[in-house]
């Protein structure tokens, strides 16, 4: 992360100088500054409802039951947290709201599962392996129903808005498969020494 | 019909699970208001801990895109991507799709209204954003919300998931609406 940072930061300042375009980085840090914080004011209402329904499935047990359910899979997925574990419910309703393009949904039930992964995590400044299949899964995105972007595409004058599902559903397939595969091998690879 | 059912999956979704879980809820003679206040009360701490990831993300990535960076990048990846069949117009979307959403939106936006939605650009743009994710803005608010520092090989793993979803893109749009 401190490489990528350093580089864009470095990489746009040099770029914008060369184009003699130095007044952009100004503009563009304080307004991504600012929207940062936007963004994550706008994130509280919409973290708050979706904690305060995830709480009440959690009481009722259908998170414990959803875990159970889901367990085969993600023993597999997962070896590294417990069965009935909570993170796995967390992790289930987080997936389940990325499959159906609730991102929205989506981010609260992550934040939690990440939550829920750091009570297991015995160095809590390292991502443990289980957080990085978890995200590697999160971030390939499977998705059953693109609704944001069918939507724009309807709102752009498509004809048949959502005649790229079945593509995207192929594509999408075999991202997650690549995410998985690689996070197991480059989790392999680095594993000297290291046991978390 | 296929699409009838979608936008009743995608406007019903929503409110059904915010009815059924407070439902389901009371059947188990679970306090649902205080158990739901409870969990909410959360939510402030969860969505104010992100901030300082968030801002470094969208500050140095905010530069990089002003500075025209991007089109430096495009222009050195072109060879490549014309090898694998990916107009070059598509491209600048596809660098920018891990990093931010919206900017990949608003450039495949500006497609739709160049090429049209149901042309071959237009479909590969859909395809692409729809199968891949801002990997850096999950990442970053992800482990930030719990203060992860070393993301150890989730980055390359996101990123190669995300290469991996461009290039089938590519290959099936071109054979399905080529």
């Amino acid at each position: 992360m401190n490489y990528i940072f350093s580089f864009f930061i470095l990489g746009g300042i040099i770029i914008a100088a060369v184009n003699g375009r130095v007044d952009v980085v100004t503009t563009a840090a304080m307004t991504s500054a600012g929207s940062a914080v936007q963004r994550a004011i706008t994130l509280i209402g919409i973290v708050s409802l979706w904690l305060g329904i995830a709480r009440v499935a959690e009481k009722s047990g259908l998170i414990d039951a959803l875990s159970r359910a889901i367990a085969p899979l993600f023993r597999w997925l997962f070896p590294s947290i417990p069965e009935d574990h909570p993170a796995l419910g967390c992790i289930l309703m987080n997936l389940s709201a990325n499959m159906l393009g609730f991102g929205n949904a989506a981010t609260p039930f992550g934040l939690k599962a990440m939550q829920e992964l750091q009570k297991l995590n015995p160095y809590p400044d390292t991502a443990s392996e289980a957080m990085c299949t978890f995200l590697a899964i999160n971030t390939s995105s499977v998705t059953l129903i693109p609704s944001t972007l069918i939507a724009l595409r309807a709102s752009a004058g498509s004809k048949n808005p959502s005649e790229i599902m079945g593509v995207v559903l192929f594509a999408t397939t075999c991202s997650t498969l690549v995410a998985i595969i690689g996070d197991m091998v480059i989790r392999t690879l680095c594993r000297k020494g290291r046991k978390n | 019909m296929f699409k009838y059912i979608l936008d009743q999956i995608s406007l019903y979704a929503i409110p059904v699970i915010i009815l059924l879980i407070p439902l389901y809820g009371m059947t188990k003679k679970v306090k649902v208001y205080e158990s739901f206040t409870e969990g909410a009360k959360e939510g402030f701490t969860t969505a104010v801990r992100i901030i300082p990831f968030l801002t470094a993300m969208l500050v140095s990535i905010g530069i990089f895109r002003a500075s025209g960076a991007m089109d430096y990048f495009a222009k050195f990846a072109a060879p490549v991507t014309n090898l694998i069949g990916m107009p070059s117009e598509v491209l600048p979307m596809a660098i920018m799709r891990p990093l931010s959403g919206g900017g990949a939106s608003g450039i495949m936006n500006s497609l739709f209204t160049e090429y049209g939605p149901d042309s071959l650009i237009g479909r590969m743009a859909s395809v692409m954003n729809g199968s891949t994710d801002t990997t850096f803005y999950i990442l970053a608010v992800y482990f930030g919300s719990v203060g992860i520092k070393n993301v150890r090989h989730s980055l390359p793993a996101g990123l190669l998931a995300d290469l991996a979803g461009m290039i089938t893109a590519v290959f099936v749009t071109n054979i399905i609406f080529g």
